[in-house]
């Protein structure tokens, strides 16, 4: 057995602090168990959760079976796949097999899905232990974690803060070493913004990158799975993982899937090609706290030490993307929540007639912020406004898309904050939707035109909040995106951690 | 103001929402504050611009093929258990909030 790594202030439990590489290693050479570990984790959950409130579901049958299977094939000295008895987590917008999903909604408050998202089933048949399913806005719609209709997440980094949202708790869980990785989903921001919030590196893949199948739809074409982890070398190894075309989902691309992790290795700067840093100006305007700003400011000029190029570049339509994203987010989530009508799944309210079975379900089944956006996608949709705003935003969607295609002429990777503020107070935005969808300001653009984003820790604010740089990459190259953030992350912690 | 009392029933209707009084005053002073805030939209001269609703529109494989013929990859040979076979009867129901084991039950649908 070893014991965990001391971690400064904090009493570790066994495991926590590990890395993806320190576990298998560690049970490789049969210096602790899988199931040890899997059992260290839980009593961590219970422990340190209660006060956190990351998870909504714990699955310890699941996640004890296979770190049995993990044990075993250690024991007889096999070969052990790249996450063995890496305790992972997901967000419960991702249905498990006979493991309760609720998508954070009451509507869903029962529901045990008869089969795994592909990207969940990916983890684990790469040897990871899945230990439970971790709260989140209500179908993924929010900005602070404070929609979920179970408990709101408080940020382990300031408990009377948000973690940010929608994938609060995939983020949280990170940050408070209750799972070593998580799996969360990002349509506007909701993988990068909780990310930056709780001081952890969280990763929006390229649209296609990876599968969606068994995600809970939110809306189609901007929906993303994607993985969080302490360090960008261990989203990486995740992404790996989970990335590459799955038959089941017609929108995964066929596209071959780089060794992500031996890409990270690969110098910013050698003799054959400089990698160019774009910087546009829209992601630094008003509303930008200077804090962020000058915390931004200085990874970037860290970027230009390591031998990075950087460049200026226009993002000229940056400041219609809010309104875009929210008339294509909310007219695409329109159309998939009808889905839920208490026939075939899930809660249903007691009705003398169909017709008020429905109503009265969805009425009771659904939270303010999903109806609230049920009926802004519906209007936009409706006869005589369909033109005036889905098909305008859908135009501007392409505008949008264009000025990224125009910066990828001229630079590799664009850098930029992931948040205007750090994390904000609980209930400090929850009656003021406008302001919530503001915070999504510098993250709705990436998924909008599909391309990869990253959230990586640049520093603290002066109350020890922390501040994320995000950066962007050309549709389908994580690797740069990934090489990039490495090298940053390495040299703002030192050569160890990273 | 966009959104009228009556257009917030007649949207909720569509939606197959009922909504309580207190969420359909709510409702019409959320919607006209966001629609407010997307009419800079209209600040943008888009009459030449295609819309875009998918972004695989943009980078499916084979940018020289047309259409759908950039997604060949992405259908597959009409065979008939398709790509894995379909749940069991019993699975399929199981979380049916009322079910006879054969089919979904409802409140009754015509009135006789």
């Amino acid at each position: 057995m070893i014991p965990g790594k001391e971690i400064a202030g904090k009493d570790a439990g066994l495991g926590a602090g590990l890395t993806i590489d320190e576990i298998r290693n560690a049970i490789m050479e049969e210096r602790t168990t899988a199931t040890a570990l899997a059992t260290d984790f839980y009593d961590r959950i219970r422990k340190e959760d209660p006060e956190i409130g990351a998870f909504l579901t714990l699955c310890q049958e699941r996640a004890l079976a296979q770190a049995g299977l993990i044990d075993q094939m250690a024991a007889e000295g096999q070969p052990l796949p790249p996450l063995a008895g890496v305790p992972v987590a997901i967000k419960d917008v991702m249905v498990t097999s006979g493991v309760r999903t609720t998508a954070g909604s009451k509507i869903l408050d029962n529901f045990i899905p008869p089969y795994d998202c592909t990207a969940v089933a990916r983890l684990e048949a790469a040897g990871a232990v899945i230990l439970g399913k971790l709260n989140c806005d209500e179908f993924a719609m929010g900005s602070s974690n404070e929609n979920s209709a179970y408990h709101p997440v408080h940020n382990p980094r300031d408990k009377s803060r948000v973690p940010g949202g929608s994938s609060g708790g995939s983020a949280a869980a990170v940050a408070a070493e209750m799972a070593v990785a998580t799996l969360g989903s990002d349509t506007g921001g909701s993988i990068r913004q909780p990310a930056s919030f709780c001081g952890v590196v969280g990763l929006k893949p390229t649209y296609g990158r990876v599968s969606r199948y068994g995600l809970i739809a939110f809306a189609s074409s901007l929906d993303h799975i994607g993985p969080f982890a302490k360090t960008v070398k261990e989203v990486a190894q995740v992404l790996r993982t989970i990335a590459g075309r799955d038959p089941m989902d017609s929108t995964s691309a066929e596209v071959p899937v780089p060794d992500y992790v031996a890409e990270l290795e690969k110098p910013v700067k050698d003799s054959g090609k400089t990698i160019k840093i774009g910087v546009a100006k829209e992601y630094f305007g008003s509303g930008l706290d200077p804090e962020v700003r000058a915390a931004v400011e200085a990874a970037i000029q860290k970027l230009a030490e390591l031998g990075c190029e950087v460049v200026p570049v226009s993002l000229p339509h940056t400041e219609y993307a809010v309104p875009t994203y929210y008339i294509v987010a909310t007219a695409e989530a329109s159309s998939n929540l009808a889905r839920y009508d208490g026939v075939r799944y899930g809660f249903r309210a007691k009705a003398d007639n169909l017709s008020q079975m429905y109503r009265e379900t969805r009425d009771g089944g659904f939270g303010m912020e999903v109806k609230r956006r049920i009926m802004l996608g519906t209007y936009a949709l409706s006869a005589g406004y369909y033109d005036a705003y889905y098909l305008k935003a859908q135009k501007v969607r392409t505008l949008l898309t264009r000025d990224f295609d125009d910066a990828f002429k001229k630079v590799d990777v664009i850098a930029a904050p992931t948040c205007p503020t750090p994390a904000f107070k609980l209930g400090e935005k929850v009656n003021d939707p406008l302001a919530m969808y503001l915070a999504d300001i510098y993250t709705v653009t990436a998924n909008l035109a599909g391309i990869p984003g990253i959230s990586v820790p640049c520093g603290e604010n002066h109350e020890k909040l922390p501040i994320g740089l995000q950066l962007f990459a050309r549709h389908f190259d994580e690797a740069t995106l990934l090489r990039v953030a490495h090298a940053y992350e390495r040299s703002s912690l030192g050569e160890n951690r990273a | 103001m966009k959104v009228a009392a009556q257009d917030v029933a007649y949207v909720a209707d569509l939606a197959n929402l009922e909504l309580t009084e207190e969420e359909r005053a709510r409702m019409l002073r959320d919607l006209n504050s966001i629609l407010e805030y997307v009419e800079r939209l209209s600040e943008l001269d888009t009459d030449k611009v295609a819309p875009m609703a998918q972004v695989s529109d943009r980078y499916g494989e084979d940018g020289s093929r047309q259409g759908s013929d950039r997604f060949a990859y992405a259908s597959r040979d009409d065979v008939k258990e398709g790509l894995r076979k379909s749940l069991p009867h019993d699975v399929a129901v199981k979380n049916a909030p009322d079910t006879d084991g054969t089919f979904f039950e409802v409140p009754k649908v015509i009135e006789r």
